[in-house]
């Protein structure tokens, strides 16, 4: 039995944990640059504030109901998220973390997996403040669909089985564009064929899924059938990584000649992520000369960067592709390949919203537009005051990570 | 009695885009080996003092002087473990108007109060109790002597 634990608005729930005056107010957390809502409390749901929307477009909304704004904390959402992971493993005999705020655990030789899941998530409440929902199902995909039912059937008590008894009767409530897995390519196939619900799915004949599918769509079928094809540690409907290297057509020895393929390639696989809604979080950049010619000078370096915040955007990441780029080149080489790879992947924040096509054009008027309205809109300012590279205007301190910067209690 | 060691890192051409070659001044010691390596045991860590439950341990600051005769002064650091159950008698951080504050936490009659150390503060009562007002049990408190 497996069990998929999910931190709830993970984003807006950690701000929450050290600031007790945002308790039942509408907050929401905006993206790289303040761009986009990236995450909502519930309070921010109710109000019809969607995920990925730009935030300047919805100030008015903003303004009339005192939403809480804040720019993107990686440092302090990347510690909670370890403390709430930490907790999660000392209750299970293993785990698999999934994702910033998703970790699957291994029930197996567990006498009473909803009670024990009861008490898992009232000790990660109480040891970090943050609250959590658990899906219970016989295989992964069934725990991810019984996490995702129980954020919106469970949410008072926050635990969610699906057993082979109940499991048409839950299925049945989530649409099948909700499963983990199926894109919005998929998705529409499927409604097309009147596959409207994850019950409807999981019925289908095992041909069919794989002939429009593929093999990954034939696992997502027997697991919706309590048949356990993903063990712990392997996930495959989200790849690890994406590449892309070409070799070049003649030789390349200048810098600026190998530019413009890196940045093509690169803007190429971001557009790949940006299909499957994934960000990454590292970049490497590879070169090799051609070690067909022992005659000619040998030099295949390669090199990765950490980006500060996970993106999909095409320009930040071929700014960084370029940056790297620049790094291992020298001259005297002729180089006959270059290749960039995206890598540490995730399903966060999905920024639909700046397609490849409208690119720098869009996004400087988008800049444009939200700069002009910082100093028309106030929004109650909790910068700290340090050069931030990326706007970030509205960032809660790094409570847990910085002395200078530690919550502070009245005595 | 020193001697010098040298660490072969690699064929030297991958070392000549790096400005410094490393060079390590290797520790290796000629001579008897010393009779207390034996009782070796590691150094002390404070981090394992102090901290029970990693996850579960915050640092906040305290600013503020009413809780001064049980040594907690103002500029120190506590260390707060969420994992422990608040009890009667322990010293706690708790939410009183969407603040933190630092008070000994008291059960007296069925009611429960956040009692100050320092005669000038009266105890406060609180209506609630539970865990969404207690945020967590003060550990220890770090005090920089100045």
């Amino acid at each position: 039995m497996i069990a998929l634990a999910d931190g709830n608005n993970f984003f807006a729930s950690c701000e929450r944990v050290f600031q007790p005056r945002l308790e039942g107010v509408p907050v929401v957390v905006l993206s790289n640059n303040d761009g986009c809502i990236v995450a909502r409390s519930e309070e921010a749901k109710a109000l019809g504030i969607k995920m990925g929307s730009v935030a300047f477009k919805m100030r008015a909304l903003i303004q009339r109901h005192g939403v809480k704004v804040f720019s993107s904390n990686y440092t302090l959402y990347g510690d909670m998220s370890q403390r709430m992971h930490q907790v999660l493993a000392s209750e299970v005999p293993s785990c698999e973390v999934y994702s910033i705020d998703e970790m699957f655990l291994n029930l197996r030789g567990i006498s009473q997996p909803d009670a024990h899941c009861y008490r898992i998530r009232a000790k990660v409440k109480q040891w970090t403040g943050l609250p959590i929902s658990i899906g219970i199902g016989q295989t992964k995909c069934l725990a991810k669909a019984a996490n995702r039912l129980a954020k919106h059937h469970r949410r008072d008590v926050g635990v969610l089985h699906i057993t082979p008894e109940n499991r048409e009767e839950w299925l049945d409530k989530l649409p099948v564009g909700k499963l983990w897995g199926i894109g919005p390519q998929h998705e529409a196939r499927l409604l097309a064929k009147k596959i409207i619900t994850a019950r409807d799915f999981s019925l289908m004949n095992p041909r069919d899924v794989q002939k429009s599918m593929g093999v990954v769509g034939l696992r997502m079928l027997y697991e919706l059938q309590g048949i356990s094809c993903l063990s712990l540690q392997e996930i495959p409907p989200l790849q690890k990584q994406f590449v892309s290297a070409k070799s070049f057509g003649r030789p390349l020895t200048h810098l600026e000649d190998i530019e413009i393929p890196l940045a093509s390639y690169t803007n190429r696989v971001s557009e790949k992520l940006r299909e499957q809604g994934l960000v990454c979080a590292a970049v490497q950049v590879f070169l090799l000369t051609n070690c067909h010619r022992p005659d000619q000078p040998q030099y295949n370096p390669s090199m990765i960067t950490v980006i500060h915040e996970a993106t999909n955007y095409a320009p930040a990441l071929i700014a960084v592709a370029l940056e790297l780029l620049r790094k291992i080149w020298k001259p005297g080489f002729q180089f006959k390949k270059v290749g960039v790879v995206l890598q540490d992947l995730s399903q966060r924040t999905q920024l639909d919203l700046l397609e490849p096509k409208k690119n720098w054009e869009t996004r400087n008027r988008l800049q444009a537009a939200v700069d002009s309205l910082h100093g028309a809109v106030r929004w109650g300012s909790m910068g700290y005051d340090e050069s931030w590279q990326l706007r970030a205007e509205y960032k809660s301190h790094r409570w847990t990570t910085h002395v200078h910067e530690l919550p502070i209690a009245k005595a | 009695m020193k001697e010098m060691r040298v660490t072969v890192l690699g064929p030297a051409e991958d070392l000549l885009s790096s400005e410094e070659i490393p060079f390590f001044d290797g520790g290796v010691r000629a001579g008897f080996p010393s009779p207390a390596d034996d009782y070796l045991e590691g150094s002390l860590s404070l981090q394992d003092m102090l901290i029970e439950h990693p996850a579960a341990t915050f640092l906040i600051k305290v600013e503020g002087h009413s809780m001064k005769d049980a040594g907690i002064l103002d500029g120190d650091i506590a260390i707060v473990d969420r994992a422990l159950p608040p009890s009667h008698g322990r010293i706690v951080v708790a939410v009183v108007d969407d603040e933190f504050c630092l008070k000994r936490l008291v059960y007296r009659g069925g009611r429960c109060f956040l009692e100050s150390a320092n005669a000038s503060f009266p105890p406060m009562e609180v209506s609630d109790c539970s865990e969404n007002k207690i945020w967590g049990v003060v550990k220890h408190v770090i005090h920089t002597l100045r």
